[in-house]
């Protein structure tokens, strides 16, 4: 993805969104609110078909089950602005969550349930989720290995050891801290579930660091040109390095979500998460091939891909068998939506 | 060096059996070598499958002294392939006994093995050319969809509202899920949903939570895997609709077994396809190594319903499924 030598010198300057002539800078345009058209048009189909559909209990469900891929697709948004890619997320999440149970399980007689176990567990998840996306990122930047490879590798890796952590079957957190560290999923503050609130959180934290730091200016930048990026003296390695390092703690937060949610691993758990991010943060409007992202398009296309999965199931439109072809149309119209307006901008 | 004498020795006695000898090996004091290739522990079945393989091996290892074992566990079907030719050309099994990834790949390289005067045994999947097998042993889908439907109609009223949750859509779920509705036709049981879970908890999670907006009266739902049923019942419970309804799942995991010897309202009964029928499939092979029993057809394990008085025999918490 680090297409240093593809892109005509000189053809954009380091930083500027491409394809961005100043007035469409200041109004987001219509290719930028196709993904919210979608959303919008979706949610009202989805009422339209199922008086439930708007019920607080589905849009908790949808928003809650939106979370742990919305926090992960958060960090790729940056991994993919800045030209890389990570396909190892949803095995390493997997992987995390295995980890993080056996090691819960491992430390209940010396800390006995409570509150410092589960705060054990989370620290210890999102250890393995640094070290994780230090992994990834060290082999992208020092080993410069293309990072489609180097992920596709640690997919098999992480994904594999979970299989052996759990002996093929399933890893089950003890039933005692399971009851206790339920209501992390399961409930929340004013009514609002804590994964909805974290992913909230996370989602609001990406937008700022996208548009008003100097990290997100890094990321496009580099995503855009990474020779120019680094002739204005940007630590071009080190930012890529970071923004493994982040996708890695976001997948670890979101395992901590997730845990409570059944309280056990397997070799299936997280099992093509890695695609369903990425084709979120493609829908939302960021460029596969880097140079600019957009957090808030994120957010909406993890939404839209819910959303489709939801009113499948509560409209009955279709034969079950036909379902992936409905997600595959919407996800590619969503997309087709903001391409065909943007080249014809 | 002692190593290299044994291959020897083990090659002689595979070639007198490959020249149509049949006396079983044991009666000339050489070592029969079993051939076991499955597919690896990549969800929760196939680990159970793969720690009844290594126990049952472990086990007739210890009884029969002159039975050798090769085990091969294979997360591709190139990989089987690779597998199974390497245990013949290297090994020179006696036996194979092959659970097929998958069957039309396989077909060949086991009619192969066939060809070159071996045993061969073939485990759940079957291959896609009749007569190659020697024996064949499997679960019993049809009678699963069967059991599981009986049970329903014999504990619902007429009018009672079910949902059902499938697989991953392939000739084995339709099989079930047919059957299934044919054990309800005419009991008036309205089944209100059918969406694929793909056997996976996560995925049976959220479709129940749909499941559960969408309808405002269920009175049981058939998960039809033990997994599934775990995703379901988290579900439920996160609804607080837990008295509302009961739950039956299948297969036979450790857990949900338990909760039905434990006389769990909620999951009352299972239905066994038990990934122990590769135990089934390795010792009625040996059996023919080490005896003159007649051991060639087809051995079908039926599948029954578990309830709290015959749960104990479908337990094993060892297991990791």
């Amino acid at each position: 993805m680090s297409d240093t030598t593809q892109r005509p010198a000189g053809a954009l300057p380091a930083g500027a969104a491409p394809g961005g002539p100043a007035s469409r800078l200041r109004l987001p345009g219509l290719s930028a609110l196709g993904p919210l058209l979608a959303l919008i048009l979706l949610v009202a189909l989805g009422a339209y078909l199922n008086d439930n559909f708007l019920s607080a209990g589905n849009i908790t469900n949808v928003l809650a089950r939106s979370a742990f891929i919305g926090m992960i697709a958060v960090g790729m948004t940056f991994v993919i602005t800045s030209g890389g890619l990570d396909l190892s997320v949803g095995s390493m999440a997997a992987f995390i969550a295995g980890v993080m149970i056996l090691a819960m399980n491992a430390l209940l007689p010396s800390m006995g349930v409570g509150v410092p176990l589960i705060l054990a567990g989370m620290a210890i998840a999102l250890g393995a989720g640094f070290l994780a996306g230090l992994g990834n990122g060290l082999l992208v930047t020092k080993a410069r290995i293309e990072p489609f490879i180097v992920t596709l590798g640690t997919m098999g890796i992480f994904r594999s050891l979970v299989t052996w952590l759990a002996d093929g079957g399933t890893i089950s957190l003890d039933f005692g801290v399971r009851q206790l560290y339920r209501p992390v999923f399961y409930s929340g503050l004013f009514g609002i579930s804590w994964p909805i609130i974290v992913f909230a959180i996370v989602a609001v934290a990406g937008q700022i660091a996208m548009r008003h730091t100097r990290f997100g200016r890094y990321c496009e930048a580099i995503g855009s040109n990474d020779k120019v990026a680094l002739y204005s003296a940007v630590n071009v390695e080190r930012i890529r390095l970071m923004t493994y390092v982040l996708l890695g703690l976001l997948v670890g937060l979101a395992t901590i979500m997730y845990v409570p949610r059944l309280g056990s691993a397997s070799g299936s758990t997280g099992m093509l998460w890695e695609l369903e991010a990425i084709a979120a943060v493609i829908i939302g409007g960021t460029a596969l091939k880097g140079g600019y992202g957009r957090v808030w398009g994120t957010v909406i296309g993890v939404l839209i891909l819910s959303l489709i999965d939801n009113i499948l199931i509560l409209a009955d439109l279709v034969s079950p068998y036909l379902n992936g072809t409905i997600q595959g149309v919407i996800i590619v119209l969503a997309v087709v939506l903001q391409r065909g307006k943007s080249s014809s901008a | 060096m002692e190593r290299r004498t044994f291959l020897t020795t083990a090659a002689i006695g595979a070639a007198t059996a490959a020249a149509g000898v049949s006396v079983p090996a044991m009666a000339q004091g050489k070592k029969a070598v079993i051939g076991v290739s499955i597919p690896s522990a990549t969800h929760g079945f196939m680990g159970g499958l793969n720690w009844h393989a290594q126990e049952t091996i472990k086990r007739l290892k210890a009884t029969y002294p002159n039975l050798e074992f090769v085990l091969a566990t294979a997360g591709a079907v190139g990989k089987q392939v690779n597998d199974i030719e390497d245990m013949v050309a290297t090994r020179n099994i006696d036996a194979l006994v092959v659970l097929p990834f998958e069957s039309e790949p396989l077909t060949s390289p086991v009619k192969a093995v066939k060809d070159a005067g071996k045993w061969v045994t073939v485990v759940d999947r079957g291959l896609s050319q009749p007569g190659i097998e020697d024996l064949y042993v499997a679960g019993d889908n049809i009678a699963f969809g069967r059991v599981s439907g009986e049970y329903f109609k014999a504990n619902l009223k007429p009018g009672a509202k079910i949902v059902v949750l499938r697989g991953i859509p392939t000739t084995l779920d339709n099989e079930r899920v047919d059957a299934f509705k044919a054990a309800i036709e005419g009991s008036g049981i309205e089944i209100l949903d059918m969406q694929h879970g793909n056997w996976n908890r996560d995925k049976a999670f959220s479709v129940m939570q749909d499941y559960l907006s969408k309808h405002k009266k269920i009175d049981a739902v058939w998960a039809a895997d033990d997994d599934m049923a775990i995703g379901v019942m988290e579900a439920i419970s996160q609804a607080g609709r837990q008295k509302e309804m009961w739950i039956v799942g299948g297969a036979g995991m450790k857990e949900i077994i338990k909760r039905v010897m434990d006389k769990d309202p909620q999951i009352p009964v299972d239905v066994s396809y038990t990934p122990a029928q590769i135990s089934t499939a390795i010792e009625v092979t040996a059996l023919k190594f080490v005896s003159n029993t007649p051991v060639y057809g087809r051995f079908i394990i039926g599948s029954t319903l578990i309830t709290a008085e015959n749960a104990a025999q479908f337990y094993f918490p060892d297991s990791p499924f």
